[in-house]
């Protein structure tokens, strides 16, 4: 991947609404990779969490806004607990979803779900499910 | 008949667990010449020791053999307890049957380590018995100093030996000192001046009576030993009488030419008669004779008629001076690598591609730009810099090997500096790995990167280019795993930092050792950081590879403390373990000569009567040689010896075993 790197993009307008969100500040991330290194589901995600953050910090919203890596993560907040810089990357996650879901465009109504599917599925799936893509 | 006295320490279960230690006790009272025997479990403790007193003086022993460890270890205790009980400390011996022999044998039957033990006391005894008694070898000291380099190391350690009351001096080849540091604008991490805190220094070493200045000079000859060296230095002709130039200034004002500032790093130019920088100490001017046209052509002489005190004399030589002393601390610091090496960096091509050390000057108050940063093209503020680091550093192949250690931290520093200067400016850095050990090093990199916003960029750049009047950089962001193309205004080169040019000269004049890069070796990288391998030569500062002004500092202070230590008795004793020639059969081949790595043997003429050369003969300084024993293997017709080792003594030895 080639990136044109300019100060608007260090200085993105959409990288500070994401702070502003989720109270973090991208810039404390040194990249470690611990998140990555811990978190349950990253082997799903197409870009993994410290990833994510960098891309932030580079500037670059529509890598990570086209990339699944949002909606995969189940809020644990391991990244969070193991973080050597106390960086939550869970609450990025969840300021991405936000910037998504309150545009209104796309979104699940919970009572349009079958209701064997909700029947099925555990209870924390739900909760997290629910907080995730409702809003 | 020798009366030895053999002892043989079992050193807690260190010896004793795979050494017989009595019967090895009872086979060498089996020997002639062997009067007393006796096994012991700790020798080196004061019952041990008095043991071995008591016995010397009971049993008139005239030899002593302690069979224990390592002779690194306690032969200085064994001949100290020796020579209180009336002994010739030389005529104590250490076997060791420690390291090499009970510790690497693990038959618990103690066969072998008990054979083995035997075999070596035995032949110690053989040698012991060839002994003869030694003197320590007093050398006067002459109780003054030679710094070599003026730069902050060898500030530091030119005023800590004036403090310690011995004179001191301070030869520095530019017409100022101050070295590279006079050059920072700030120093990390605590962002105080660099000319706040070392002008200060510069001029407390002007006014200090113990200290002499020579600046502008350079040291043609050093010859001589530790407490007596012979130093020959050029002091370069300023064509300003020091003495009378009152450093007004007005010469310097009259000046009609203008050259390159080398100071400035070329960013800006300065007079013909000029000083460095306006804090220059002394604040004499010189002139630049190469420029001057007076000097070349006899035209012009406008500083001449400016001067007030006449002080100008354009007749003036370089002149020789000689000086005695009695240590030299080597502190002649290092430069940069030319940045031309990378063309792919387009330094030299780029107007607005320059070095972190110009990048200093336009940061400094009293540089080109008076603090602004403005890049060198259009004199525009730059609204993106680029920070490249590991320029020639880490990097085999063009480069040199090393990390230059101090990079990542005025890099940081540099990204400070600028984001205070330039609101709303954008600095970049390119890095392979971010290294800020030190006190508050990576608080201070952490600071610059969520403080001040530098973005930094993990990866090298693989070039720079101009486009429509800005840089641009094309690198790598392995992070995101992305190439990575900036438009920047201006770019900095964090290039390594080298050994100075004519480092190995000066190193073959003083006879002290260098590595690859041509960077002093230290006597021993862990316990002797500022000693050499030749005695009453120290080093500080970055003459010994790359480090930071804490750093230099402290080894300036260190090498000093050396040489007031060296300086603290009027003679200095030195062991007698040293080589001696016989003249009888010396045929003045000089292979010794070319052999001995201390430049320890001399040539000795012998004169007859009416003054005419009969013979020339090898003769041992015995303030220089350090016993390696290289000249006796050399020696091709046996004509040297080495005293406590003579091949006598060692052939004794291997008969023995």
């Amino acid at each position: 991947m080639k990136m044109k790197l300019s100060n608007e993009d260090i200085s993105s307008v959409r990288v500070r609404q994401i702070e502003r969100i989720s109270g973090e500040d991208v810039r404390k991330c040194y990249q470690c990779g611990n998140c990555s290194g811990g978190c349950p589901v990253s082997f799903e995600m197409e870009i993994p969490p410290s990833q994510v953050v960098r891309f932030l910090q580079l500037g670059r919203v529509d890598e990570v806004m086209a990339a699944n890596s949002m909606w995969v993560c189940v809020g644990c907040l391991q990244c969070y607990s193991r973080c050597p810089k106390g960086v939550s990357v869970a609450a990025m996650l969840e300021a991405l979803r936000q910037t998504v879901l309150r545009k209104g465009e796309d979104f699940e109504k919970i009572k349009d779900l079958p209701y064997p599917f909700l029947k099925k599925a555990p209870q924390q799936a739900l909760v997290c499910g629910f907080r995730k893509f409702v809003s | 008949m020798p009366r030895i006295g053999v002892f043989v320490c079992q050193c807690g279960n260190n010896i004793a667990s795979t050494v017989d230690t009595k019967k090895v006790a009872g086979e060498m009272s089996k020997l002639p010449g062997v009067v007393f025997t006796c096994d012991y479990k700790f020798m080196c403790s004061s019952p041990g020791q008095e043991m071995l007193k008591q016995a010397i003086k009971e049993n008139k022993l005239d030899g002593v053999i302690v069979s224990a460890c390592s002779p690194h270890m306690h032969e200085k205790t064994f001949r100290k307890a020796s020579e209180a009980a009336g002994l010739n400390p030389y005529q104590c011996e250490i076997t060791n049957i420690r390291e090499q022999c009970s510790w690497v044998h693990h038959d618990k039957t103690r066969a072998t380590g008990t054979v083995k033990s035997i075999d070596l006391t035995r032949m110690t005894i053989e040698r012991l018995k060839r002994n003869k008694p030694l003197k320590k070898i007093k050398i006067p000291v002459r109780k003054k100093a030679l710094v070599i380099g003026g730069g902050i190391a060898g500030i530091q350690a030119a005023l800590d030996i004036a403090e310690g009351g011995r004179d001191v001096i301070l030869v520095e080849k530019e017409p100022s000192i101050g070295g590279n540091m006079a050059r920072l604008s700030e120093t990390f991490p605590t962002m105080d001046c660099s000319q706040c805190i070392l002008t200060p220094k510069m001029v407390e070493a002007e006014l200090n009576e113990r200290i002499t200045l020579y600046t502008y000079s350079e040291v043609e000859k050093v010859d001589g030993y530790i407490g007596n060296f012979t130093v020959q230095i050029r002091r370069k002709s300023k064509y300003v009488d020091e003495d009378r130039c009152t450093g007004c200034g007005e010469c310097i004002e009259k000046c009609p030419f203008k050259v390159e500032s080398q100071f400035e790093l070329n960013l800006t130019k300065r007079k013909v008669i000029y000083t460095p920088f306006p804090q220059s100490v002394p604040n004499v001017p010189v002139i630049d004779a190469p420029n001057c046209p007076k000097i070349q052509k006899d035209k012009c002489g406008a500083c001449a008629i400016a001067c007030g005190p006449k002080c100008i004399d354009f007749k003036m030589q370089d002149k020789i001076v000689t000086e005695e002393v009695g240590a030299i601390v080597v502190a002649t610091g290092y430069q940069l690598m030319p940045n031309e090496r990378f063309g792919e960096y387009g330094y030299g091509r780029i107007k607005d591609v320059i070095s972190g050390m110009q990048f200093e000057r336009l940061a400094s108050s009293s540089g080109p730009t008076g603090g602004e940063i403005r890049r060198p093209s259009d004199g525009k503020v730059p609204q993106s810099v680029v920070f490249i680091q590991c320029v020639g550093s880490r990097d085999e192949k063009k480069g040199v090997s090393y990390c230059s250690k101090v990079c990542c931290m005025y890099t940081a520093k540099h990204t400070m500096l600028y984001s205070h200067k330039v609101h709303g400016g954008q600095a970049y850095v390119f890095y392979m790995d971010i290294r800020s050990g030190g006190k508050r090093y990576e608080e201070f990199v952490r600071k610059a990167i969520e403080h001040d916003n530098a973005m930094y960029l993990r990866g090298r750049v693989s070039r720079v280019y101009e486009k429509d009047g800005r840089v641009v950089v094309q690198g790598a962001d392995t992070l995101s795993g992305s190439q990575v193309e900036i438009e920047a205004d201006m770019v900095v080169l964090a290039t390594a930092i080298v050994s100075r040019e004519g480092a190995d000269t000066l190193a073959q004049r003083l006879g002290i050792g260098y590595d690859k890069d041509k960077f002093y070796n230290e006597y021993h990288p862990k316990l002797r950081p500022v000693e050499t391998v030749t005695a009453g030569i120290f080093l500080a500062g970055t003459c010994m590879g790359p480090m930071d002004i804490p750093e230099s500092v402290a080894q300036g202070s260190a090498a000093a403390s050396k040489v007031l230590a060296l300086f603290s008795a009027d003679e200095m004793a030195r062991e007698p373990i040293t080589s001696v020639v016989n003249r009888a059969t010396c045929n003045a081949c000089w292979d010794c000569l070319t052999a001995c790595p201390y430049s320890a043997i001399e040539r000795e003429s012998v004169k007859d009567r009416q003054g005419n050369i009969v013979r020339w003969l090898a003769k041992v300084n015995e303030g220089v040689c350090q016993g390696c024993g290289v000249c006796v293997a050399a020696c091709r017709s046996k004509s040297i010896d080495l005293r406590g080792y003579t091949d006598e003594q060692v052939y004794a030895a291997i008969n023995a075993f």
